[in-house]
C-alpha cells in the first residue's frame, strides 16, 4: 500500500465518521459540528485528487459559510427546546433503502472496468480553471451568479418578516 | 496513484449516508445537512471522473464549482424558509408542516 493510499484511507475514514455523526447524533448541534468535520475531510479528498482550488473553495464556502449559517438557523429556531425524537417512525425503512442504494452503487463501481486509468493525477492550475470559466463556461457562470443573487434576495425577503412585525 | 474505485466507493457510501439522513430525520435543518452530504458525494464523483477519465478537458472540475455555488444558494434560501416556517408554526419539524396535505 503506497503512502498516498494510506492518507486516502485516513481522510476517507474521517469523512465517513463525520457523515455518520451527522445522521446519527442525538444532539442537533453535534450534528452540525460533525458536518464541519466531514466537509473539511472532503476538502482533503479534493487535495488527493489534485484539485486544490476546489479544496480551498470547499473550506471557505462550506467550512466557513454554510455550517455557520446552519448553526445560526438552529439558534433562531431554538431546536434544543424540542426534546422529541429526532428520527421519524420510518427510520428502519430509510436505513434499508439507503443501504440498498449504497450497496448497488458500490457493486456497480467495483464491477466496472474504468477506461483510461492514468498513472498520475493531472494538476489543474487555478489560471486554467479561470480561463475555462470565462471562455467555455461563461454563460453558465453568469447564470450561476444570477441564481445566487436571486436566491439571496429571496432569502432576505423571506426571513425579514412582515411590515410592522 | 490511488485507484479511481476508492473515490467512487467513498462517494457511494457518503451518498447512502446522506440519503438515510434525508429519509429518517424529522427536523428540516437535519434534512438540509444530509442534503449537503449528498451534494458532497456528487462533487467527489465529478472531480474523480474529471481527473482520471478526461484529464485534458476538466469539465468535472467546473461542474463541481457550480455544485458548490448552487449548494450555497440552496442553503441560504432553505434556511430562510425554515425560519419562516418556525415563525408561523413554532416548529422546524417537516411532519407538522402539513397545511397542503389533503
Amino acid at each position: 500500500m503506497s503512502p498516498e493510499e494510506g492518507i486516502f484511507y485516513v481522510v476517507a475514514g474521517i469523512t465517513v465518521i463525520g457523515a455518520l455523526g451527522v445522521v446519527l447524533a442525538r444532539n442537533v448541534v453535534h450534528s452540525a459540528l460533525f458536518l464541519i468535520l466531514s466537509l473539511l475531510a472532503v476538502a482533503g479528498v479534493f487535495v488527493l485528487l489534485a484539485a486544490e482550488f476546489l479544496a480551498i473553495v470547499q473550506v471557505l464556502v462550506y467550512g466557513g459559510a454554510v455550517t455557520i449559517l446552519v448553526l445560526f438557523a438552529m439558534m433562531l429556531t431554538r431546536v434544543r427546546d424540542m426534546p422529541r425524537a429526532l428520527n421519524g417512525p420510518q427510520w428502519p425503512l430509510a436505513a434499508v433503502a439507503a443501504g440498498m442504494i449504497g450497496g448497488i452503487s458500490i457493486v456497480a463501481v467495483l464491477d466496472t472496468e474504468w477506461p483510461g486509468e492514468t498513472d498520475e493525477a493531472t494538476v489543474v492550475s487555478i489560471e486554467e480553471i479561470g480561463n475555462l470559466l470565462f471562455t467555455n463556461w461563461a454563460i453558465p457562470f453568469e447564470i450561476a451568479s444570477l441564481v445566487l443573487i436571486v436566491a439571496l434576495l429571496g432569502a432576505i425577503i423571506l426571513a425579514r418578516g412582515e411590515e410592522g412585525e | 496513484m490511488i485507484p479511481i474505485d476508492n473515490f467512487l466507493v467513498l462517494s457511494s457510501i457518503l451518498f447512502a449516508i446522506g440519503m438515510y439522513g434525508v429519509l429518517a430525520r424529522r427536523s428540516a435543518l437535519l434534512i438540509l445537512m444530509s442534503v449537503e452530504l449528498m451534494l458532497q458525494a456528487v462533487s467527489i464523483n465529478f472531480v474523480a471522473f474529471a481527473v482520471y477519465l478526461s484529464p485534458e478537458v476538466f469539465t468535472g472540475l467546473v461542474f463541481a464549482i457550480f455544485v458548490i455555488v448552487i449548494a450555497a444558494a440552496e442553503v441560504g434560501l432553505a434556511l430562510a424558509i425554515v425560519l419562516r416556517l418556525y415563525r408561523n408554526r413554532q416548529t422546524a419539524n417537516v411532519d407538522e408542516a402539513d397545511a397542503l396535505k389533503w
